[in-house]
């Protein structure tokens, strides 16, 4: 009999920044058992939530996740007017589907560089979180911030999408197509990504379906779930968009689905951006306050379905919220299909659900907007990092070497 | 299926277990079941209307814990969600993981943060709190008070 040995991953995953502990047991190199360790990162929202007025709730929500910022807000005030049957306006429901798409880009994006990134192909990581920045661009003209936009609460959102926004956020949509495009051919074609990629990890459509998998990790397996057609919500019912899924359940169809849908994305916010030229009105119905009741909200998040109940007993709190996101089904699939893989392949198998983790850091230009120049541009800062290095020199007494004086001067 | 046909099976799958039956919208149904038949309404839910288990909810409630099964009906746009109750005494379920693979964490999540016991589970064992969490200590229940022995640094 050969000896087992157990492989730890985590509770710092090496590459992941999220804690989550996955013990391998591995025979050789195979993998024969996993199990899989949470609760590094619990933060009681549930319980915190409680102690929340319905308009706090939203933004509690909302720090759930980072990359997820619209899927828990937005399942989450669907609750809250399920349960207290407000209506909203038709001019919201469209704001809230454009939003919710552009969160799918950016998160789809985030999750190719990653995967790319896993498996030793930089190339793709560096150039995905590039053209990742256009999506954020346009979400932070919509609404002020790359991410946590704020946008959803009860009864409507909470800014207008500008008519004379609205070229400029087409603008920037149409540059997203060619780079979604060579992402598309590059995975699709590149023969080192089919190496790593095919037959790996594959969930089959009968474990999908026992596991409860969601989103993209169910659809690869041939497993069609998405609320957005299954539980119409937001503006979906009024607009045009397929389901892809594929067949095989491997992580190259779970890449496949995941870029394949951004085309998706985009015909979606096309058309929101299109009806929102003319439909007019109101964004927000303003509800004054949430009757006794209980209320489900479902959305389709990046990753899958996000869950939410709401329960109210007439105060401005609720008595229960129970909060479910789509990786809580997803990431137990795991067990399934690292089996009879290699230790080396876990690691793109294991992030092949997607699971989330939030990334917001960023520099800040500022740019002078009647001549459009950056005050503050790198070479500035450059400089700045130069008379640092001086000063420091100086206080020391310190006579090391220094770059070149030219060394950024083609930057 | 049509939610009536839908509506109608369930009855009479669950003759005189259904203790009452609530349609709060096209889209919406709530059904009170007693606590035995937790295990007989999943199966008719999962293997009969082929239903996906969505999640499960606890609520602490003054009359007792109150458990409730949402189930997605896919192509009728419809949520079932199966309610029971069960004492602050002793209580006390059966574990549905043993069929539903699904509900395994979530049933390990509610023994832990409510104190429902799940009869048969197979891996009954903390999910989200830490190992050497002091036993008997529920964080979702109302009685529940901090402190500093939970937290051990």
């Amino acid at each position: 009999m050969s000896k087992r040995t157990i492989v730890p991953i985590g509770p710092y995953h090496a590459l992941q920044e999220e804690p989550e502990f996955f013990k391998l047991h591995v025979e050789g190199e195979i993998v024969v058992h996993l199990d899989i360790e949470l609760g590094y990162n619990h933060r009681g929202i549930e319980k915190l939530s409680e102690s929340k007025d319905f308009e706090e709730t939203i933004f509690l929500v909302e720090r759930i996740c980072g990359i997820c910022s619209t899927s828990h807000p937005l399942a989450c005030v669907q609750a809250v007017e399920d349960a207290g049957n407000i209506v909203v306006p038709e001019r919201a429901l469209f704001i809230r589907s454009a939003v919710g798409e552009l969160e799918r880009i950016h998160s789809h994006l985030l999750w190719l560089g990653l995967a790319g990134h896993f498996i030793g192909f930089n190339t793709i990581w560096m150039w995905a979180w590039r053209f990742r920045e256009e999506v954020l661009n346009i979400l932070e003209l919509i609404s002020g911030n790359r991410n946590h936009y704020g946008m959803m609460k009860p009864g409507g959102v909470r800014r207008d999408i500008n008519k004379t926004d609205i070229p400029a956020v087409r603008g920037l949509l149409d540059k997203l197509q060619d780079p979604i495009k060579l992402f598309r051919d590059a995975v699709i074609e590149d023969p080192l990504i089919h190496a790593r990629t095919k037959g790996i990890g594959v969930l089959t459509p009968e474990l999908a379906v026992a596991y409860g998998a969601l989103g993209p990790t169910a659809r690869a397996s041939g497993i069609g779930i998405d609320v957005r057609r299954d539980h119409p919500h937001a503006a979906y019912e009024m607009l045009d968009f397929d389901v892809v899924t594929c067949e095989n359940g491997d992580v190259f169809d779970k890449a496949v689905v995941r870029i394949l849908e951004m085309f998706e994305s985009i015909r979606i916010i096309e058309q929101c951006l299109t009806q929102l030229e003319t439909v007019k009105g109101p964004v927000d119905s303003d509800p004054k306050c949430v009757p006794p009741g209980e209320g489900v909200g479902v959305y389709e998040a990046p990753r899958g379905e996000v869950f939410h109940y709401v329960r109210s007993d007439g105060s401005n709190r609720p008595v229960r919220h129970k909060v479910r996101a789509p990786s809580f089904m997803n990431v137990p699939t795991n067990r399934e299909t690292v089996l009879g893989g290699t230790v080396a392949d876990a690691t793109i198998i294991l992030a092949a659900v997607d699971p989330c983790y939030c990334c917001t850091e960023r520099m800040a230009v500022a740019v002078d907007s009647p001549g459009g120049d950056e005050l503050w541009g790198t070479r500035d800062l450059i400089r700045l990092s130069c008379e640092k290095t001086d000063r420091l020199m100086k206080e020391t007494g310190w006579t090391g070497p220094r770059p070149p004086e030219n060394l950024f001067d083609n930057r | 299926m049509g939610i009536d046909n839908i509506i109608t099976r369930i009855s009479e799958g669950l003759g005189d277990n259904l203790l009452s039956l609530k349609q709060k919208s096209t889209r919406r149904v709530y059904i009170n079941i007693p606590p035995a038949a937790v295990r007989q309404t999943s199966r008719l839910m999962l293997e009969t209307l082929a239903a996906r288990f969505q999640i499960a909810t606890g609520v602490d409630t003054r009359e007792g814990i109150e458990v409730m099964y949402h189930w997605a009906l896919d192509g009728d746009d419809l949520v079932v969600t199966i309610c029971t109750m069960v004492g602050h005494e002793k209580p006390e379920l059966d574990s549905i993981a043993l069929f539903c693979v699904a509900a395994e964490w979530i049933e390990r999540e509610m023994w832990e943060l409510l104190g429902i016991h799940f009869r048969d589970h197979p891996d009954l064992r903390h999910l989200l709190l830490a190992d050497d969490w002091p036993e008997g200590k529920y964080p979702l229940r109302h009685d529940y008070q901090r402190s500093s022995d939970e937290v051990k640094a």
